[in-house]
Protein backbone atom coordinates (compact mmCIF):
# COMPACT_ATOMS: atom_id res chain seq x y z
CA UNK A 1 0.00 0.00 0.00
CA UNK A 2 2.26 2.46 1.43
CA UNK A 3 4.74 1.71 -1.94
CA UNK A 4 1.91 2.91 -4.20
CA UNK A 5 1.23 6.05 -2.10
CA UNK A 6 5.18 7.18 -2.71
CA UNK A 7 3.84 7.63 -5.98
CA UNK A 8 1.74 10.51 -5.40
CA UNK A 9 2.16 14.21 -7.07
CA UNK A 10 3.55 16.63 -4.84
CA UNK A 11 0.53 18.76 -5.29
CA UNK A 12 -2.48 17.09 -3.63
CA UNK A 13 -6.44 18.19 -3.92
CA UNK A 14 -8.37 19.30 -0.52
CA UNK A 15 -10.47 15.67 -0.61
CA UNK A 16 -7.07 13.63 -0.75
CA UNK A 17 -5.42 15.91 1.66
CA UNK A 18 -8.94 15.03 4.11
CA UNK A 19 -9.01 11.36 2.20
CA UNK A 20 -5.21 10.80 3.42
CA UNK A 21 -5.87 12.59 7.03
CA UNK A 22 -8.62 10.13 8.17
CA UNK A 23 -6.56 7.28 6.83
CA UNK A 24 -3.67 8.32 9.12
CA UNK A 25 -5.63 9.23 12.03
CA UNK A 26 -7.75 5.61 11.63
CA UNK A 27 -3.76 4.23 11.16
CA UNK A 28 -2.59 6.13 14.70
CA UNK A 29 -5.14 4.66 16.72
CA UNK A 30 -5.08 0.96 14.58
CA UNK A 31 -1.36 1.02 15.89
CA UNK A 32 -1.79 2.64 19.42
CA UNK A 33 -5.05 0.13 20.47
CA UNK A 34 -2.82 -2.79 18.91
CA UNK A 35 -0.11 -2.03 21.14
CA UNK A 36 -2.53 -1.63 24.19
CA UNK A 37 -3.61 -5.41 23.31
CA UNK A 38 -0.14 -6.31 23.13
CA UNK A 39 0.72 -4.74 26.57
CA UNK A 40 -2.26 -5.88 28.46
CA UNK A 41 -1.28 -9.67 27.14
CA UNK A 42 2.21 -9.22 28.57
CA UNK A 43 0.84 -7.87 31.43
CA UNK A 44 -1.24 -11.01 31.66
CA UNK A 45 1.71 -13.48 30.98
CA UNK A 46 3.54 -11.83 33.95
CA UNK A 47 0.81 -12.04 36.15
CA UNK A 48 0.65 -15.38 35.82
CA UNK A 49 4.33 -16.16 35.85
CA UNK A 50 4.48 -14.06 39.21
CA UNK A 51 1.31 -15.96 40.81
CA UNK A 52 3.05 -19.45 39.91
CA UNK A 53 6.32 -18.17 41.58
CA UNK A 54 4.69 -16.57 44.38
CA UNK A 55 2.25 -19.40 45.17
CA UNK A 56 4.50 -22.04 47.08
CA UNK A 57 5.77 -18.54 49.12
CA UNK A 58 2.56 -17.35 49.97
CA UNK A 59 1.46 -20.64 51.66
CA UNK A 60 2.28 -20.53 55.02
CA UNK A 61 1.59 -16.63 55.02
CA UNK A 62 -2.38 -17.23 53.91
CA UNK A 63 -2.54 -19.95 56.74
CA UNK A 64 -1.03 -17.39 59.30
CA UNK A 65 -3.60 -15.51 59.78
CA UNK A 66 -6.41 -18.10 60.20
CA UNK A 67 -3.85 -20.17 62.86
CA UNK A 68 -2.59 -16.70 65.10
CA UNK A 69 -4.64 -13.95 66.45
CA UNK A 70 -4.92 -10.63 64.60
CA UNK A 71 -3.04 -8.48 67.20
CA UNK A 72 -6.04 -5.25 67.75
CA UNK A 73 -3.21 -3.38 66.85
CA UNK A 74 -2.03 -4.50 63.58
CA UNK A 75 -5.52 -4.31 62.74
CA UNK A 76 -5.97 -0.74 62.97
CA UNK A 77 -3.23 0.05 61.03
CA UNK A 78 -3.16 2.22 58.19
CA UNK A 79 -2.66 -0.15 54.79
CA UNK A 80 0.20 2.55 53.84
CA UNK A 81 1.87 2.51 57.05
CA UNK A 82 2.52 -0.95 57.04
CA UNK A 83 3.68 -0.72 53.21
CA UNK A 84 7.57 0.09 51.94
CA UNK A 85 8.03 3.06 50.01
CA UNK A 86 10.42 3.11 46.85
CA UNK A 87 12.33 6.31 46.59
CA UNK A 88 14.12 6.88 43.64
CA UNK A 89 17.12 9.82 43.38
CA UNK A 90 15.14 11.60 46.45
CA UNK A 91 16.88 11.47 49.96
CA UNK A 92 14.80 10.00 53.22
CA UNK A 93 14.66 13.42 54.30
CA UNK A 94 13.28 14.94 51.17
CA UNK A 95 11.08 11.98 50.81
CA UNK A 96 9.34 12.93 54.33
CA UNK A 97 9.02 16.75 53.72
CA UNK A 98 7.23 15.60 50.79
CA UNK A 99 5.01 13.39 52.56
CA UNK A 100 4.40 15.92 54.84
CA UNK A 101 3.52 18.48 52.44
CA UNK A 102 0.81 16.40 50.80
CA UNK A 103 -0.66 15.11 54.12
CA UNK A 104 -1.18 19.57 55.26
CA UNK A 105 -2.21 19.76 51.43
CA UNK A 106 -5.05 17.38 51.17
CA UNK A 107 -6.11 17.70 55.36
CA UNK A 108 -5.77 14.19 55.56
CA UNK A 109 -3.30 12.75 58.24
CA UNK A 110 0.10 10.97 57.49
CA UNK A 111 -1.01 7.26 58.67
CA UNK A 112 -3.78 7.72 56.17
CA UNK A 113 -2.31 7.71 53.11
CA UNK A 114 -0.41 5.20 51.29
CA UNK A 115 3.13 6.45 49.39
CA UNK A 116 4.14 3.70 47.35
CA UNK A 117 6.97 5.30 45.46
CA UNK A 118 8.82 8.88 45.50
CA UNK A 119 10.81 9.62 42.17
CA UNK A 120 12.23 12.84 41.61
CA UNK A 121 10.93 14.42 37.43
CA UNK A 122 13.78 15.86 35.71
CA UNK B 1 46.54 58.50 -1.98
CA UNK B 2 44.30 57.79 -4.18
CA UNK B 3 45.57 53.93 -3.40
CA UNK B 4 44.77 54.46 0.23
CA UNK B 5 41.23 55.44 -0.74
CA UNK B 6 40.76 52.31 -3.37
CA UNK B 7 42.53 50.05 -0.20
CA UNK B 8 39.64 51.48 2.11
CA UNK B 9 36.59 50.91 -0.52
CA UNK B 10 38.21 47.42 -1.22
CA UNK B 11 38.20 46.86 2.78
CA UNK B 12 34.72 48.10 2.52
CA UNK B 13 33.63 45.97 -0.15
CA UNK B 14 34.93 43.26 0.99
CA UNK B 15 33.42 43.88 4.50
CA UNK B 16 30.29 42.38 5.72
CA UNK B 17 28.77 45.50 6.12
CA UNK B 18 28.66 46.92 2.42
CA UNK B 19 26.44 43.11 1.88
CA UNK B 20 24.15 44.74 4.31
CA UNK B 21 23.48 47.54 1.94
CA UNK B 22 22.36 45.21 -0.91
CA UNK B 23 20.34 42.34 1.11
CA UNK B 24 18.04 43.95 3.61
CA UNK B 25 16.62 40.60 4.83
CA UNK B 26 20.08 39.50 6.53
CA UNK B 27 19.66 42.87 8.85
CA UNK B 28 15.82 41.84 9.40
CA UNK B 29 16.94 38.08 10.74
CA UNK B 30 19.30 39.59 12.71
CA UNK B 31 16.84 41.03 14.52
CA UNK B 32 15.07 37.88 14.59
CA UNK B 33 17.55 36.18 16.06
CA UNK B 34 17.89 38.90 18.46
CA UNK B 35 14.07 38.37 19.57
CA UNK B 36 15.21 34.85 19.59
CA UNK B 37 17.34 35.14 22.04
CA UNK B 38 15.60 37.66 24.18
CA UNK B 39 12.73 35.14 24.40
CA UNK B 40 15.13 32.16 25.39
CA UNK B 41 16.83 33.89 27.98
CA UNK B 42 14.65 36.45 29.45
CA UNK B 43 11.71 34.86 28.63
CA UNK B 44 13.10 30.91 29.29
CA UNK B 45 11.19 29.75 26.09
CA UNK B 46 12.93 26.60 25.59
CA UNK B 47 16.65 27.99 26.19
CA UNK B 48 18.25 24.40 25.45
CA UNK B 49 16.97 24.98 22.04
CA UNK B 50 15.82 28.22 20.88
CA UNK B 51 19.44 30.22 22.09
CA UNK B 52 20.85 27.44 20.00
CA UNK B 53 18.45 28.31 16.79
CA UNK B 54 18.78 32.17 17.34
CA UNK B 55 22.68 31.86 17.27
CA UNK B 56 22.49 29.91 14.45
CA UNK B 57 19.85 32.59 13.18
CA UNK B 58 22.76 35.10 13.73
CA UNK B 59 25.68 33.47 12.60
CA UNK B 60 23.95 32.14 8.96
CA UNK B 61 22.49 36.02 8.24
CA UNK B 62 25.97 37.35 8.35
CA UNK B 63 26.80 38.04 4.49
CA UNK B 64 30.53 36.84 4.21
CA UNK B 65 30.84 34.76 7.05
CA UNK B 66 30.30 31.15 4.67
CA UNK B 67 29.20 29.58 7.23
CA UNK B 68 26.54 28.32 5.24
CA UNK B 69 25.36 27.70 1.86
CA UNK B 70 21.78 26.85 0.93
CA UNK B 71 22.60 26.83 -2.40
CA UNK B 72 24.95 23.73 -1.81
CA UNK B 73 21.96 21.96 -0.75
CA UNK B 74 19.77 22.64 -3.32
CA UNK B 75 22.22 21.28 -5.41
CA UNK B 76 22.61 18.19 -3.05
CA UNK B 77 18.48 17.83 -3.16
CA UNK B 78 18.83 17.95 -6.72
CA UNK B 79 21.28 14.89 -6.98
CA UNK B 80 23.50 17.30 -8.23
CA UNK B 81 26.14 16.48 -5.65
CA UNK B 82 26.53 14.12 -2.72
CA UNK B 83 28.17 14.38 1.43
CA UNK B 84 31.68 14.47 -0.18
CA UNK B 85 31.29 17.89 -2.05
CA UNK B 86 29.57 19.44 0.92
CA UNK B 87 32.04 18.07 3.17
CA UNK B 88 34.76 19.68 1.00
CA UNK B 89 33.18 23.10 0.04
CA UNK B 90 30.70 24.01 2.73
CA UNK B 91 31.01 25.99 5.57
CA UNK B 92 31.33 24.57 9.92
CA UNK B 93 27.37 25.03 9.68
CA UNK B 94 26.80 23.07 6.25
CA UNK B 95 28.76 20.26 7.74
CA UNK B 96 27.14 20.13 10.90
CA UNK B 97 24.08 20.20 9.06
CA UNK B 98 24.81 16.87 7.59
CA UNK B 99 23.52 15.49 10.90
CA UNK B 100 20.42 16.76 10.67
CA UNK B 101 20.12 16.08 6.69
CA UNK B 102 20.98 12.36 7.60
CA UNK B 103 18.65 12.10 10.72
CA UNK B 104 21.03 11.48 12.64
CA UNK B 105 20.69 14.18 15.31
CA UNK B 106 16.60 13.99 16.10
CA UNK B 107 17.66 10.09 16.43
CA UNK B 108 20.13 10.78 18.82
CA UNK B 109 17.78 13.28 20.48
CA UNK B 110 15.55 10.86 20.64
CA UNK B 111 17.88 8.25 22.49
CA UNK B 112 18.35 10.84 25.23
CA UNK B 113 14.49 11.26 25.28
CA UNK B 114 13.79 7.66 26.06
CA UNK B 115 16.35 7.22 28.62
CA UNK B 116 14.85 10.05 30.36
CA UNK B 117 11.49 8.67 30.16
CA UNK B 118 9.61 6.68 32.55
CA UNK B 119 6.99 4.29 30.43
CA UNK B 120 5.57 3.30 33.80
CA UNK B 121 2.58 5.17 34.12
CA UNK B 122 1.49 3.89 30.44
CA UNK B 123 2.02 0.21 31.45
CA UNK B 124 0.19 0.72 34.07
CA UNK B 125 -2.92 2.38 32.21
CA UNK B 126 -2.28 1.35 29.00
CA UNK B 127 -5.99 2.74 28.08
CA UNK B 128 -3.24 6.31 27.72
CA UNK B 129 -2.82 5.02 24.28
CA UNK B 130 -5.62 5.95 22.93
CA UNK B 131 -5.44 9.76 24.22
CA UNK B 132 -2.06 9.84 22.95
CA UNK B 133 -3.59 8.91 19.52
CA UNK B 134 -6.82 11.16 20.24
CA UNK B 135 -4.21 14.17 20.60
CA UNK B 136 -2.87 13.88 16.96
CA UNK B 137 -5.88 15.29 15.54
CA UNK B 138 -4.13 18.91 15.01
CA UNK B 139 -1.76 17.01 12.68
CA UNK B 140 -4.14 15.83 10.06
CA UNK B 141 -6.10 19.22 10.68
CA UNK B 142 -3.30 21.49 9.73
CA UNK B 143 -2.29 18.85 7.23
CA UNK B 144 -5.75 19.80 5.50
CA UNK B 145 -4.94 23.68 6.29
CA UNK B 146 -1.85 23.66 4.74
CA UNK B 147 -3.27 21.59 1.52
CA UNK B 148 -6.02 24.75 1.39
CA UNK B 149 -3.49 27.25 1.66
CA UNK B 150 -1.55 26.27 -1.02
CA UNK B 151 0.92 24.06 0.46
CA UNK B 152 1.97 20.82 -1.70
CA UNK B 153 1.65 17.58 -0.30
CA UNK B 154 4.85 16.89 1.26
CA UNK B 155 5.29 20.40 2.40
CA UNK B 156 1.86 20.45 4.66
CA UNK B 157 2.66 17.26 5.77
CA UNK B 158 5.75 18.53 7.80
CA UNK B 159 3.89 21.54 9.07
CA UNK B 160 1.00 18.93 10.57
CA UNK B 161 3.63 17.19 12.14
CA UNK B 162 4.18 20.29 14.50
CA UNK B 163 0.79 19.47 16.11
CA UNK B 164 2.63 16.31 17.41
CA UNK B 165 4.58 18.64 19.37
CA UNK B 166 7.68 16.58 19.63
CA UNK B 167 10.97 18.81 18.09
CA UNK B 168 13.08 15.80 16.78
CA UNK B 169 9.99 14.60 14.85
CA UNK B 170 9.00 17.49 13.34
CA UNK B 171 12.87 18.16 12.30
CA UNK B 172 12.96 14.57 11.07
CA UNK B 173 10.29 14.66 8.59
CA UNK B 174 11.09 18.32 7.80
CA UNK B 175 14.03 17.26 6.65
CA UNK B 176 13.03 14.30 4.55
CA UNK B 177 10.50 15.99 3.07
CA UNK B 178 10.18 19.25 3.10
CA UNK B 179 13.80 20.79 3.92
CA UNK B 180 13.39 24.57 2.55
CA UNK B 181 10.87 24.93 5.50
CA UNK B 182 12.97 23.23 8.05
CA UNK B 183 13.58 26.29 10.31
CA UNK B 184 10.59 27.76 10.17
CA UNK B 185 8.32 24.29 11.48
CA UNK B 186 11.33 24.40 13.81
CA UNK B 187 10.90 27.70 15.70
CA UNK B 188 7.38 27.16 15.47
CA UNK B 189 7.17 23.94 17.31
CA UNK B 190 10.19 24.97 19.67
CA UNK B 191 8.12 27.87 20.23
CA UNK B 192 4.68 26.91 20.91
CA UNK B 193 6.31 23.64 22.40
CA UNK B 194 6.97 26.79 24.97
CA UNK B 195 4.01 28.45 24.99
CA UNK B 196 1.94 25.23 26.16
CA UNK B 197 0.98 27.01 29.66
CA UNK B 198 0.04 29.57 27.94
CA UNK B 199 -1.72 27.98 25.22
CA UNK B 200 -3.98 24.61 26.77
CA UNK B 201 -5.74 25.99 29.75
CA UNK B 202 -7.88 27.97 28.24
CA UNK B 203 -8.77 25.16 26.24
CA UNK B 204 -8.84 22.84 28.14
CA UNK B 205 -11.29 25.25 30.67
CA UNK B 206 -13.65 25.49 27.78
CA UNK B 207 -14.14 21.75 26.51
CA UNK B 208 -14.40 20.79 30.40
CA UNK B 209 -16.79 21.63 33.14
CA UNK B 210 -16.21 22.22 36.69
CA UNK B 211 -17.26 18.47 37.64
CA UNK B 212 -14.96 16.89 35.05
CA UNK B 213 -11.94 18.99 35.92
CA UNK B 214 -12.68 17.68 39.51
CA UNK B 215 -12.02 14.32 39.11
CA UNK B 216 -10.11 11.98 40.99
CA UNK B 217 -8.25 9.13 39.40
CA UNK B 218 -7.15 6.10 41.12
CA UNK B 219 -3.63 5.21 42.67
CA UNK B 220 -1.60 3.56 39.40
CA UNK B 221 -0.63 0.15 39.74
CA UNK B 222 2.77 -0.85 40.41
CA UNK B 223 4.79 -1.71 37.21
CA UNK B 224 7.55 -4.57 37.43
CA UNK B 225 11.10 -3.91 36.44
CA UNK B 226 10.72 -7.22 33.80
CA UNK B 227 7.44 -5.35 32.16
CA UNK B 228 9.70 -1.94 31.92
CA UNK B 229 12.54 -4.08 30.01
CA UNK B 230 10.29 -6.11 27.70
CA UNK B 231 8.39 -2.93 26.87
CA UNK B 232 10.90 -1.30 24.72
CA UNK B 233 12.22 -4.27 23.33
CA UNK B 234 8.25 -5.06 22.28
CA UNK B 235 7.23 -1.51 20.51
CA UNK B 236 10.24 -1.54 18.88
CA UNK B 237 9.79 -4.81 16.68
CA UNK B 238 5.72 -3.76 16.51
CA UNK B 239 5.71 -0.21 15.91
CA UNK B 240 8.43 -0.38 13.04
CA UNK B 241 7.19 -3.89 12.01
CA UNK B 242 3.99 -1.28 10.73
CA UNK B 243 6.04 1.45 9.76
CA UNK B 244 9.57 0.58 8.81
CA UNK B 245 10.04 4.58 8.16
CA UNK B 246 9.62 4.98 11.65
CA UNK B 247 12.81 3.06 12.93
CA UNK B 248 15.16 5.61 13.21
CA UNK B 249 13.26 7.52 15.93
CA UNK B 250 11.19 4.46 17.77
CA UNK B 251 14.79 2.40 17.53
CA UNK B 252 15.62 5.41 19.21
CA UNK B 253 13.90 6.29 21.99
CA UNK B 254 13.20 2.67 23.06
CA UNK B 255 16.82 1.67 23.03
CA UNK B 256 17.61 4.46 25.13
CA UNK B 257 14.84 3.19 27.45
CA UNK B 258 16.13 0.08 27.41
CA UNK B 259 19.21 1.41 28.62
CA UNK B 260 18.01 3.14 31.45
CA UNK B 261 15.54 0.36 32.51
CA UNK B 262 17.67 -3.08 32.14
CA UNK B 263 19.67 -2.08 35.17
CA UNK B 264 22.81 -2.58 33.96
CA UNK B 265 23.69 -0.09 31.73
CA UNK B 266 23.15 3.07 34.11
CA UNK B 267 26.93 4.48 32.68
CA UNK B 268 25.17 4.35 28.71
CA UNK B 269 21.98 6.05 30.26
CA UNK B 270 23.52 8.84 32.04
CA UNK B 271 25.43 9.39 29.20
CA UNK B 272 22.37 9.33 26.68
CA UNK B 273 20.57 11.78 29.11
CA UNK B 274 23.02 14.06 29.48
CA UNK B 275 26.27 14.56 28.19
CA UNK B 276 25.32 13.04 24.49
CA UNK B 277 22.05 15.05 24.37
CA UNK B 278 23.41 17.82 25.61
CA UNK B 279 26.48 18.15 22.91
CA UNK B 280 23.41 16.68 19.97
CA UNK B 281 21.60 19.54 21.06
CA UNK B 282 23.98 22.25 20.48
CA UNK B 283 24.98 20.79 16.65
CA UNK B 284 20.93 20.25 16.25
CA UNK B 285 19.81 23.70 17.11
CA UNK B 286 22.88 25.41 15.37
CA UNK B 287 22.45 24.21 12.51
CA UNK B 288 18.48 24.38 12.39
CA UNK B 289 18.56 27.98 12.92
CA UNK B 290 21.54 28.09 9.77
CA UNK B 291 18.76 27.11 7.57
CA UNK B 292 16.93 30.52 8.47
CA UNK B 293 18.46 32.78 5.44
CA UNK B 294 16.71 35.47 5.39
CA UNK B 295 15.78 35.77 1.64
CA UNK B 296 14.23 32.27 2.24
CA UNK B 297 13.03 33.09 5.30
CA UNK B 298 11.01 35.95 4.95
CA UNK B 299 8.20 34.94 2.64
CA UNK B 300 4.61 34.89 3.03
CA UNK B 301 4.64 30.28 3.81
CA UNK B 302 6.19 31.52 6.91
CA UNK B 303 3.76 33.46 8.55
CA UNK B 304 1.07 30.72 7.72
CA UNK B 305 3.11 28.14 8.96
CA UNK B 306 3.21 30.36 12.08
CA UNK B 307 -0.45 30.57 12.11
CA UNK B 308 -0.64 26.90 11.23
CA UNK B 309 1.40 25.29 13.67
CA UNK B 310 -0.90 27.42 16.85
CA UNK B 311 -4.03 25.97 15.50
CA UNK B 312 -2.31 22.20 15.15
CA UNK B 313 -1.33 22.70 18.52
CA UNK B 314 -4.97 24.05 19.61
CA UNK B 315 -6.23 21.11 17.39
CA UNK B 316 -4.59 18.04 18.98
CA UNK B 317 -5.45 19.77 22.71
CA UNK B 318 -8.35 19.45 21.50
CA UNK B 319 -8.66 16.06 20.32
CA UNK B 320 -7.28 15.00 23.31
CA UNK B 321 -9.76 16.66 25.62
CA UNK B 322 -12.61 15.24 23.35
CA UNK B 323 -11.73 11.54 24.20
CA UNK B 324 -11.13 12.24 27.88
CA UNK B 325 -14.24 13.32 28.04
CA UNK B 326 -15.63 10.09 26.15
CA UNK B 327 -13.39 7.97 28.76
CA UNK B 328 -14.34 10.30 31.66
CA UNK B 329 -18.14 8.99 30.78
CA UNK B 330 -17.60 5.77 29.22
CA UNK B 331 -16.39 5.09 32.72
CA UNK B 332 -17.96 6.83 35.19
CA UNK B 333 -15.75 9.39 36.28
CA UNK B 334 -12.88 7.40 36.75
CA UNK B 335 -10.75 9.25 34.20
CA UNK B 336 -10.33 12.84 34.35
CA UNK B 337 -10.48 14.55 30.92
CA UNK B 338 -7.66 16.76 31.75
CA UNK B 339 -5.58 13.98 31.20
CA UNK B 340 -6.30 14.22 27.52
CA UNK B 341 -4.89 17.42 26.50
CA UNK B 342 -1.37 15.71 27.65
CA UNK B 343 -1.61 13.61 24.86
CA UNK B 344 -0.12 15.91 22.56
CA UNK B 345 3.60 14.77 23.40
CA UNK B 346 5.70 18.24 24.74
CA UNK B 347 6.80 16.06 27.47
CA UNK B 348 6.93 16.55 30.35
CA UNK B 349 5.37 19.95 29.99
CA UNK B 350 1.80 19.51 28.36
CA UNK B 351 1.75 16.63 31.83
CA UNK B 352 2.18 19.08 34.34
CA UNK B 353 -0.53 21.66 32.67
CA UNK B 354 -3.05 18.85 33.11
CA UNK B 355 -1.94 18.76 36.72
CA UNK B 356 -1.51 22.60 37.27
CA UNK B 357 -5.68 22.41 36.09
CA UNK B 358 -6.62 19.93 37.53
CA UNK B 359 -5.35 21.29 40.93
CA UNK B 360 -6.75 24.38 40.61
CA UNK B 361 -9.97 22.85 40.36
CA UNK B 362 -9.44 20.48 43.04
CA UNK B 363 -6.65 21.56 45.47
CA UNK B 364 -6.65 17.16 46.48
CA UNK B 365 -6.27 16.15 42.60
CA UNK B 366 -2.82 15.07 41.84
CA UNK B 367 -2.68 14.05 37.89
CA UNK B 368 0.73 14.62 37.04
CA UNK B 369 1.64 10.27 36.53
CA UNK B 370 -1.90 9.55 35.61
CA UNK B 371 -1.41 12.42 32.54
CA UNK B 372 2.20 10.91 31.74
CA UNK B 373 1.04 7.86 30.72
CA UNK B 374 -0.62 10.35 27.32
CA UNK B 375 2.34 12.55 27.48
CA UNK B 376 5.07 9.50 26.72
CA UNK B 377 1.61 7.58 24.58
CA UNK B 378 1.94 11.32 22.53
CA UNK B 379 5.68 10.38 21.88
CA UNK B 380 5.03 7.17 20.28
CA UNK B 381 1.91 8.45 18.17
CA UNK B 382 3.47 10.82 16.60
CA UNK B 383 6.34 9.01 15.18
CA UNK B 384 3.80 6.50 14.00
CA UNK B 385 1.81 9.65 12.72
CA UNK B 386 5.25 10.66 11.47
CA UNK B 387 5.68 7.60 10.07
CA UNK B 388 2.77 7.35 7.69
CA UNK B 389 3.08 10.85 6.27
CA UNK B 390 6.64 10.04 5.19
CA UNK B 391 5.57 6.50 3.82
CA UNK B 392 2.84 8.53 2.28
CA UNK B 393 5.29 11.62 0.30
CA UNK B 394 8.90 10.44 1.16
CA UNK B 395 8.97 8.64 -2.18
Amino acid sequence: MFVLMSALPEKISVGSAIAYSLLGFAIVFAALIVLWGIINIMVSIFKKFKNRSETPANTPVVSAPTSAPVSPSAGSLAPGSAGDLMIHDVSEKTAAILMAIVANKIGRPLNELRFISIKEVK
Amino acid sequence: MSSVVDILANLWNDSGFSAFLTDWRSVVMIVVGCVLLYLGIVKKFEPLLLIGIAFGTILTNLPGAGLYHPELWDSFIAGEIGYGEILHNGGLLDILYIGVKAGIYPSLIFLGVGAMTDFGPLLANPKSLLLGSAAQLGVYCAFILAVLLGFTGPEAASIGIIGGADGPTAIFLTTKLAPHLLGAIAIAAYSYMALIPLIQPPIMKALTTQKEREAKMEQLRPVSKTEKIVFPVVVSIFVILLLPSTAPLIGCLMLGNLLRECGVTDRLSDTAQNALMNIVTVFLSTSVGATTVGARFLTLSTIKIVALGLLAFCFSTVGGLLLGKVMYKVTGGKINPLIGSAGVSAVPMAARVSQTVGQKANPSNFLLMHAMGPNVAGVIGSAVAAGFLLALFGG
